[in-house]
């Protein structure tokens, strides 16, 4: 039934699909998030205390939660939260990455949303990108703005927005270098819905951010001095 | 009693968190936008949706049986995509906490108080 998969593909978030990337850059981005998954594994089996366990999954159920819900954006287009910033503010880049790699893993194996070999990229783009980029991203920013809760919003708003925009541009790299996309038309289209799908990601990621922070600071990577104290080394 | 309460407040962090995110798979899933997303706009419009595989791996897996994306086979319309939901979260919840447990170090104190629930 051809006519009820096209319907059911725009209802739904549509990850990088297979076909879409050529085998180098599959290759190339598959290794990029295995080693990153590898190092994450190792950081969090060094750094964390079991307390990280309950945010781990519960950071993973609203993700995996969010990114059901496609907003609509100005143009006829739709968005739906990465995630990969709300986990590195939340977890911290290790934990952080291993939660959203399991998102990933958990769409792509069971409902067929992104391609199994493009999850390499998939992982990367959406979530790596996030859990590292926005969280030093974030990091930065909130040490120029403050430790209180406006260093907490400004960083995070800022780092979830560029993230989001970093991740698209990207993807347009990487369908340009698969020879999908020529780069600059591609790059073009990507960024420009992206920085409005960033908006909804800034604002999803501070709510939920705040919402922690208020009830839970303990429970927060950044307000845990033993968690991270391999920053600090 | 200091140790009790943090059993305690993480057991209630866990269930008001797992809560909304049920909540929003469950009950918000069946009013998400039905527009193309970000990269699925730009592949309509820039004309290579075509190239994506018309028969990938994923399609292969026994899972594909139970799921087709986000909608539960063999049940009414209206509960098919709720269902996807339900199942994903608390699949995606379990593997990280698992994760979590296996790979963070174990506490002693928090070790006791889960035996004396």
């Amino acid at each position: 039934m051809p006519q009820f998969s096209i319907l059911n593909s725009a209802f739904l978030a549509m990850h990088i699909p297979d076909g879409f990337l050529s085998l180098p850059v599959l290759g190339v981005t598959w290794i990029g998030a295995i080693g990153l998954i590898a190092i994450s594994l190792k950081q969090v089996e060094s750094d964390y205390q079991d307390r990280a366990v309950p945010l781990m999954g519960v950071c993973a159920a609203f993700i995996f939660a969010a990114q059901m819900i496609n907003f609509p954006i100005p143009g006829g287009t739709s968005g739906h939260l990465l995630g990969g910033t709300l986990a590195g503010v939340l977890l911290g880049p290790w934990a952080g990455s291993l939660v959203v790699s399991i998102v990933f893993m958990v769409q792509g194996f069971v409902f067929q949303d992104g391609g199994i070999t493009a999850m390499g990229a998939n992982i990367f783009n959406m979530g790596l990108i996030g859990t590292f980029g926005g969280y030093y991203l974030f990091r930065t920013v909130r040490n120029l703005v403050g430790q209180g809760l406006r260093g907490i919003v400004v960083g995070t708003a800022i780092a979830s927005l560029f993230s989001v925009v970093t991740a698209s541009a990207i993807a347009a790299i990487q369908l340009a270098i698969s020879g999908t996309v020529p780069l600059l038309i591609g790059m073009t289209a990507m960024v420009g819905w992206h920085v409005m799908i960033g908006v909804g990601e800034a604002l999803v990621t501070v709510a939920t951010v705040t919402f922690i922070w208020r009830s839970r600071p303990d429970l927060l990577y950044t307000s845990s001095k033993k968690m991270n104290s391999e920053l600090l080394r | 009693m200091h140790r009790y309460s943090t059993t305690q407040n993480n057991r209630i962090f866990i269930l008001t968190g797992l809560s909304i995110a049920l909540i929003v798979a469950v009950l918000v899933s069946p009013f998400a936008s039905k527009n193309p997303d970000g990269l699925d706009r730009v592949a309509q419009d820039l004309n290579f949706e075509s190239k994506s595989e018309k028969d990938p791996i994923a399609k292969k897996l026994p899972f594909f049986s139970i799921f087709e994306e986000y909608t539960m086979r063999g049940v009414p319309e209206s509960v098919a995509t709720p269902l996807a939901g339900l199942v994903g979260t608390i699949a995606t919840f379990g593997l990280s906490m698992a994760l979590g447990k296996l790979t963070t170090r174990q506490r002693r104190i928090s070790q006791d108080d889960s035996t004396l629930k």
